[in-house]
């Protein structure tokens, strides 16, 4: 019935029988006959990191850290900022001891919450931070290369099932951005609630009361956002690599 | 009933590998044509090119020149989506090392090329219980790979190949981690798998077992096809160790 095979396989298709419509729109319908729907992924994710808890575990052991360290910073600001808006005297002289940037008395014609507001982290703190989140991204990376090249041969096999690049790549992602924000989240909090402490022993009660929770809440908000980020960051590379990999390449690889 | 066609057709496939300086000739120009319904078997010592073939074939790898067609279709010619659509549906692949995922249960195992073929999770499961039963592991639906022995890894893996209701299945050494009696009872299992569904069976092997099964051998040396034999040319006896009475 068929003579000479067709160019392209729209006339495989249609041999089978399956409805292949001509013209824009039709690579969309072939690509929709493998699907991988979104619940089924998140449930493969997390059963993935499920099973590999302990190597989890220490991926998202330096993304913790990292993202504890920015937020621990940045609430130290947020604690200055209150002690500064209450513009007693005694507190700016405590915060100038404590190493904060600030004039000895407040210059005329700004208000305290301007003076707030301005009131950062010193550049060396800065540097310290943006450090440690490199190094962990680096980490990061480090630790997804090692768990895409453990699971050469699951991917090669999947692929042999049936599975689109896009598939694996959504996989890998998933898994990353689940843990970034688990990590994230506990980090954040965690450096949080020690910052507020460290505030609280240095400068007493005023530190936990003058604290503005919209600030709280920013840089709460910030530190996840930022840990997440760099989490899926990190894993870009490994899960493209998987991705693209040829399945007789994946399932070669010695185990 | 139409007559048998060629399911699979190998035109002129040659496959040289460069590793570095060097550069290995796997395959030297192999001819094959293969019927609907046939349980062929590639055989040939390590090294002959019988895995670079059986690659070919399943549309694991591309030939260097020569044209590997599949129900008259040039697989070169496919996009990925599309090869991704073959694998899924036309194709079930076993391979010597089981491959099943370790991190799912035999049944998730056996329904994951349904859920890719976007099948719902009930029509998923009824027909993976279904298959497993087949193979005879329907209790042990939720094991883990872990958790089964060699030879029922193999038996879901089988499962998992029927799971689209494929043209061909194509077996990579399916006893060679197996011992004597198990790979005995999984080449049974096939043949008759096979020949209950008409499905096409192209096995690469070492095992002189498969040889009883088969409705026709391609003996491969060096990368050349050495003889092709049908049934009755056929003429081994393999002494049995360890035989049930």
């Amino acid at each position: 019935m068929d003579g000479p095979p067709g160019p392209k396989a729209g006339g495989y298709m249609r041999h089978t029988g399956a409805v292949l419509p001509s013209g824009p729109g039709r690579e969309t319908k072939i690509a929709r006959q493998v699907v991988l729907p979104f619940r089924k992924s998140l449930e493969i994710s997390l059963q993935n990191i499920r099973v590999r808890f302990f190597r989890s575990m220490i991926t998202v052991a330096s993304l913790v850290l990292a993202v504890a360290f920015l937020s621990f910073t940045l609430t130290g600001s947020n604690v200055a900022a209150g002690l500064v808006r209450t513009g007693e005297p005694a507190l700016r002289a405590a915060l100038i001891d404590a190493g904060y940037d600030l004039p000895g008395s407040p210059p005329v014609g700004s208000s305290a919450a301007e003076e707030a507001r301005q009131l950062g982290t010193g550049a060396k703190e800065r540097w310290i931070v943006l450090l440690s989140l490199l190094v962990c991204t680096v980490g990061i990376v480090n630790a997804q290369l090692m768990a895409v090249t453990e699971r050469f041969r699951e991917i090669g096999t999947m692929k042999c099932l049936g599975a689109l690049d896009s598939f694996i790549l959504r996989l890998f992602l998933l898994e990353a951005g689940m843990q970034g924000v688990a990590g994230s989240l506990l980090g954040a909090l965690g450096g949080m609630v020690i910052g507020v402490a460290v505030g609280f022993v240095r400068f007493g009660l005023a530190a936990v009361t003058q604290l503005s929770v919209a600030d709280l809440g920013r840089t709460l908000f910030f530190s996840i956002a930022v840990g997440a980020g760099l989490s899926l960051l990190g894993v870009v590379y490994p899960a493209l690599v998987a991705a693209r990999m040829r399945p007789v390449e994946a399932m070669r690889a010695q185990e | 009933m139409a007559e048998a066609h060629n399911i699979v057709r190998v035109s002129g496939v040659a496959k040289t590998f460069s590793m570095g300086a060097q550069v290995v000739t796997a395959l030297r120009g192999v001819d094959l044509t293969i019927k609907v319904g046939e349980y062929l078997s590639i055989m040939g010592p390590s090294g002959s090119g019988k895995s670079t073939l059986f690659n070919m074939i399943g549309g694991l790898d591309k030939p260097s020149s020569g044209k590997v067609f599949i129900d008259e279709v040039d697989i070169a010619q496919l996009d990925a989506y599309e090869l991704a659509w073959l694998r899924n549906r036309k194709i079930g692949y076993i391979f010597q090392t089981f491959n099943l995922i370790q991190v799912m249960t035999a049944l998730e195992n056996v329904t994951l090329p349904m859920i890719f073929a976007g099948a719902s999770q009930d029509e998923a499961v009824e027909k993976g219980l279904e298959l497993l039963g087949l193979v005879g592991l329907r209790e042990r639906h939720a094991h883990k790979p872990q958790e089964l022995s060699g030879g029922q890894q193999q038996r879901v893996a089988i499962a998992r190949s029927l799971a689209n209701t494929p043209s061909i299945i194509l077996a990579d050494e399916p006893t060679g981690n197996l011992d004597l009696t198990t790979g005995e009872e999984i080449i049974t299992l096939l043949k008759r798998l096979s020949s209950e569904r008409g499905v096409t069976v192209i096995s690469a092997t070492h095992d002189y077992k498969m040889l009883n099964v088969s409705d026709r051998v391609v003996w491969i040396r060096d990368g050349r096809i050495d003889k092709i034999e049908g049934r009755e040319q056929l003429d081994i006896s393999v002494g049995t160790i360890g035989s049930k009475d």
